[in-house]
């Protein structure tokens, strides 16, 4: 047999991680020994996982930094939302519709991705970011002033305050501030499970393969990888519009899993919870971010009985983690300390095998 | 006349955006930070006036001071807590740190003051300037916003310009490494910056609220985002252009707003950012660093 190589078996290691926590999760929910809370957890923490790994993707990998991921995933949610409402009779299966409301989302995300790279990526560090940003809330307000209905003539949609008349018996489907409502819930566990599994194998082959060893060299240097013949463009707008598209199907299936939502929930807030997932789990690291991912979504969720004291208490956590995982300071005295430790446990051996 | 009006309006809103975006800019071009706390700053030193003057009874001239103070204490104190531990770390670090300050204060705030939103009396009593028989109307807080960030702007201009420590803050700006070599102590100037920072943070809180006078946690956040736009449309790091995007971004908001679409003033302002960003990549003052192989 070939002997698989260090990649190969972190990636294998993944997968089987993956796997084994659904089907422990899918037992544990069928057998009824999960309360509905936590149920309720379980497709989020799956549209997390996704967006987390995907903007790591761009952040970790490609080394750009985006403040703008909840911008693709309100465009995979409302595009989403649009297209199972519209084929809620053509297509009766409720599992096929998701999948075709996902796809289309994740398509549009991913195009709307490679629009906006054209011109986009010609920025670099900081500049980049701020400009993610404010697609982010361009993205929010168009949504929020969005009005979109079906009825007998067809498809309508404006952005003007007064909203949409429809024909008798029409449907609202996005009604602007207010948001999208009276969505059917076609979200599950498995769908969830199998999206992650998908990203998995989109970003892992993307990452270990011939343009993932050309998206690292540019984020190492990109004038040394220019030099070389890379065509750096290239490469980071194909890294934008897969983590785009990843964001735009996670979008969908996020929002199917809830009756009802506003576009304010793809703020910038949620652009940054999903940046700190990343960098929390580790730049570049995919098994760190479907952790950090789970851990914190469900973090302030397990905390909700703290009421006021939650948030505060999931801030302090944040800045002690990052202090204590990149302060230069903290390193040294945390390796003084496991030093000592190994130094102990040394002496202990030492003495057990002197005695013998 | 109306568009005078108009101008007027958003020249002010404008000058507090100025105020916040030179926080950033300054902070920016000395530590090379993007501090995402400095918008919740505004919002502690809005706090802090309101306390004052509502619950001790004191002249509003005290409560700018009280919270000028406070701020200044709190940026400084943030600055050697959360940020200068990591300082030589991947920015990216430093960035989600600063998240991490931003929640903190935001929801010490709620702990503190109830998310439910106060009512900021302003701080400006003269009545109203009616000119040309009553259709420009300035009131009192458009004259004291203008003024203010005039006064703050020119003798921050001095300061950088002319005093030691100016000096000190644009060289370490300039070149760490050089900097420190020529006995400039840059923690003390990154502290230095932070107070600065700061303290016209809690006077932008001021003028903020007495503006927009509904006060509660996340006060800070909306304006705090837009002068950091204002901050990189002007050329992050550059003090002049912090100043000029501030006003810019204050003129377009109210002018969009007025002519173009209500609803839309957020996506028009942030487009407008974007476009001037792929003419200018650096901002509109910005330097435009060659880089050397």
């Amino acid at each position: 047999m070939k002997k698989l190589n260090r990649n190969q078996v972190k990636n294998a290691s993944t997968y089987i991680l993956v796997t084994a926590a659904f089907l422990i999760l899918q037992v544990l929910s069928t057998q009824g020994k999960l309360n509905s809370t936590t149920k309720g957890f379980l497709v989020p923490a799956c549209a997390y996982i996704v967006l987390a790994v995907s903007l790591n993707l761009l952040v970790g990998i490609c080394g750009e930094l985006s403040l703008g991921h909840a911008g693709f995933m309100g465009i995979g949610a409302f595009t989403g939302i649009v297209v199972t409402s519209l084929l809620a009779e053509a297509v009766p299966n409720g599992v096929l519709r998701l999948v075709m409301g996902m796809v289309a989302g994740g398509v549009l995300a991913g195009v709307v991705g490679f629009l906006i790279g054209i011109p986009v990526l010609r920025l670099r560090g900081d500049y980049l970011a701020i400009v993610t940003l404010a697609f982010g809330e361009i993205m929010k307000n168009v949504f929020g002033n969005l009005y979109l209905g079906v009825d007998e003539n067809g498809l309508h949609a404006t952005i003007k305050s007064e909203g949409l008349t429809l024909a008798e018996g029409g449907k609202m489907i996005i009604s602007g501030p207010r948001g999208a409502t009276g969505i059917t819930k076609l979200s599950t566990f498995a769908v969830g499970f199998v999206l992650i599994l998908l990203t998995l194998f989109v970003v892992q082959n993307l990452i270990n393969s011939k343009e993932g060893r050309a998206i690292k060299a540019v984020r190492d240097n990109r004038i040394a990888a220019e030099s070389v013949g890379i065509n750096v463009t290239a490469f980071r707008m194909k890294a934008f519009v897969v983590s785009a598209f990843l964001a735009g199907m996670a979008g969908a299936l996020y929002a199917m899993n809830y009756g009802s939502i506003t576009a304010s929930k793809f703020n910038f807030n949620t652009s940054i919870n999903i940046l700190v997932f990343v960098v929390l789990g580790g730049m570049g690291n995919i098994l760190g971010s479907i952790i950090s991912a789970t851990v914190l979504y469900i973090l302030p969720e397990a905390m909700r009985g703290l009421q006021d004291y939650r948030m505060i208490l999931y801030a302090v956590v944040l800045i002690l983690v990052m202090l204590f995982t990149w302060s230069p300071k903290m390193k040294d005295i945390i390796s003084v300390v496991t030093d000592k430790v190994r130094g102990v446990f040394r002496k202990n051996e030492k003495e057990a095998a002197s005695h013998e | 006349m109306k568009i005078i009006q108009y101008l007027i309006n958003g020249i002010s809103i404008g000058s507090v955006y100025a105020v916040i975006a030179l926080g950033y800019t300054m902070v920016y071009g000395i530590a090379k930070m993007l501090n995402f706390a400095h918008g919740d700053i505004i919002m502690v030193g809005a706090y802090i006036s309101f306390c004052v003057t509502n619950y001790l009874g004191l002249p509003v001239v005290v409560s700018i001071l009280a919270a000028m103070a406070v701020c200044t204490v709190l940026g400084m104190l943030i600055e050697a807590l959360a940020y200068k531990p990591l300082r030589g770390t991947p920015s990216l670090a430093v960035l989600i740190t600063a998240i991490g300050v931003s929640y903190f204060l935001q929801n010490a705030a709620q702990l503190i003051w109830s998310s439910s939103p106060k009512n900021y009396t302003s701080v400006v009593t003269f009545q109203p300037l009616r000119l040309v028989g009553g259709q420009l109307v300035i009131t009192g807080e458009v004259i004291v916003t203008i003024i203010a960030s005039i006064v703050i702007m020119v003798g921050l201009t001095w300061f950088t310009g002319k005093t030691r420590t100016g000096k000190a803050m644009r060289a370490v700006s300039e070149d760490r490494e050089a900097a420190e070599l020529m006995g400039i102590s840059v923690n003390k100037t990154i502290s230095t910056t932070f107070a600065i920072g700061s303290a016209l943070a809690a006077i932008a809180g001021v003028l903020l609220c007495s503006t927009v006078p509904t006060l509660q946690p996340t006060t800070g956040s909306m304006p705090g985002i837009r002068a950091f736009t204002a901050a990189v449309l002007g050329g992050i790091g550059s003090i002049p252009g912090a100043m000029l995007g501030g006003i810019l971004l204050g003129i377009i908001e109210t002018f969009s707003k007025a002519y173009l679409s209500p609803q839309f003033s957020d996506a028009i302002v942030f487009g407008v950012l974007i476009v001037i960003l792929l003419v200018k990549p650096a901002g509109l003052l910005g330097k435009q660093v060659q880089e050397k192989v």
